[in-house]
């Protein structure tokens, strides 16, 4: 088992439902620099999808999804 | 004596005003209980309106009555600004520093439009979530026989999350009417991967897009526009030419909210199903500034105003509060000019989208003639 990335900026949507989380990133990631490390919680199975796919689109990186109990984090790299 | 204050003037505000003052009749004439409404606007205004401004089918007149014409006269109203909510003292600080103190404070101050979050956009854009906004729009479709007409949702939590569909269906079918639509190219973008938030509503919106010849852009997060050039850019690199571009703005919640530690982001932490604020005692919170996990509509702000006010009047009585919110939304989507279609939904379900018809339409127009009943509380 590896350790999760450290993250400079964490996001707790966790309780928000779909598309809640992916709209709290994309809001947060108009304000950060590139090279800046994301942490997303999110209590949201949809998340798991919508985020990578937008990410792709917007050409950000994924880095890993940690799921944890009823939750995960979306750790993403802002290019 | 036990004080309820309610701050705001809109659907939420109004009915629960109205409807404590019904519930609470008695306590209210033996002077142990006062209803007090507060709000800057001495005018109610019904939002919807404006979506038929653009088209000629409304004025902005028609949206706005005097709200104390509107409130039963068991509630005491106060037309000022509250400048500050003092949650551990219980008091509200008006404009003019006079303080009033309460037992229990409601706010409905509802959500404000924050064209500026985006470059550009309060130049280049339109939009008809206001009355100047409205009529605006109106002139410039008014003039507009050919080009391209963008539908751009530039951010999400807005209020009435119909509208755009509603709007982009409306135009198509306008200019049909007029013999434009050949001439004038639609597309319409959205913040996430498709074309609304609630996935039925996005399968139907996206069909009739297809079937009317309406192009759809998603994940679409407008990041500025360029006036002059005629350009939307968004955050994921796509750019759009206009000629017309028709924007829902950033919407922001309040201030006094996030001054008063009961939200960071403007919009009141509240327990999704008794409205009450997660980060104060005796503070609820209804309508678009309370944030739960369903639509910003008035549909769920008259509910919510339900729930609250059966909780007041069980907490004026010395009784425990039983009645909770479990989410219900309604809303009527204009489909056209003249056809429209019905969805109900609460919680965690997912509304069922019925076929449009004239008659659904006839009925959305004939409640917003009734709506007025609505805020006296009455329906």
């Amino acid at each position: 088992m590896t350790n999760p990335p450290d993250a400079d900026v964490t996001i707790d949507s966790r309780g928000a439902t779909c598309p809640g989380p992916l709209m709290d990133l994309i809001g947060r990631v108009k304000t950060l620099d590139p090279g800046t490390t994301v942490a997303l919680r999110t209590s949201e199975r949809n998340s798991t999808t919508d985020v990578p796919a937008w990410l792709e689109k917007a050409g950000h990186d994924l880095v890993e999804i940690d799921e944890g109990d009823d939750e995960w984090t979306i750790y993403l790299e802002v290019t | 004596m036990y004080r309820i204050a309610i701050v705001g003037g809109g659907t939420g505000g109004t009915v629960l005003a109205n409807r404590l003052a019904e519930e609470l009749g008695p306590e209210l004439a033996a002077g142990e209980v006062e209803v007090r409404l507060i709000t800057a606007d001495p005018e109610h205004v019904y939002k919807p309106t404006f979506l038929y401004v653009p088209f000629g089918k409304k004025t902005v007149d028609d949206a706005a009555r005097p709200i104390d014409e509107l409130l039963d006269r068991r509630v005491t109203l106060d037309i000022a600004e509250v400048t500050d909510v003092d949650t551990d003292g219980h008091a509200l600080t008006f404009a003019d520093r006079s303080r009033l103190r309460y037992d229990h404070l409601v706010l409905a101050t509802g959500a404000s439009l924050d064209p500026d979050a985006v470059p550009g956009l309060a130049e280049g854009g339109h939009h008809f979530y206001g009355p100047a906004g409205a009529e605006t729009l109106r002139d410039e479709l008014a003039d507009f026989t050919e080009g391209h007409l963008v539908l751009s949702v530039a951010g999400v939590p807005h209020m009435c999350p119909a509208a755009p569909v509603e709007f982009t269906l409306m135009v198509d079918d306008w200019l049909r009417e007029r013999g434009r639509r050949d001439d004038v190219d639609l597309t319409y973008t959205y913040p996430i991967n498709r074309a609304h938030g609630l996935e039925s509503i996005a399968e139907w919106a996206t069909d009739l897009f297809d079937a009317r010849d309406i192009d759809v852009e998603t994940f679409f997060n407008v990041e500025s526009v360029d006036p002059d050039a005629g350009i939307v850019e968004s955050m994921e690199g796509t750019e759009l030419d206009y000629d017309l571009l028709v924007a829902i703005p950033p919407h922001a919640g309040s201030d006094l909210v996030i001054d008063a530690g009961l939200g960071d982001d403007g919009w009141v932490d509240v327990d999704r199903h008794t409205l009450e604020a997660e980060h104060a005692d005796d503070v609820s919170a209804i309508g678009d500034v309370a944030d739960v996990p369903t639509s910003k509509a008035g549909s769920v702000a008259h509910y919510e105003a339900g729930v609250v006010a059966d909780r007041l009047a069980s907490r004026a009585r010395g009784e425990t509060p039983t009645a909770v919110y479990d989410g219900k939304t309604v809303c009527f989507l204009e489909a056209g000019m003249d056809e429209a279609t019905f969805i109900e939904f609460a919680y965690g379900e997912e509304p069922y989208v019925r076929e449009p018809s004239r008659p659904l339409h006839w009925a959305k127009l004939g409640y917003n003639e009734s709506y007025w009943l609505t805020a006296r509380g009455l329906l």
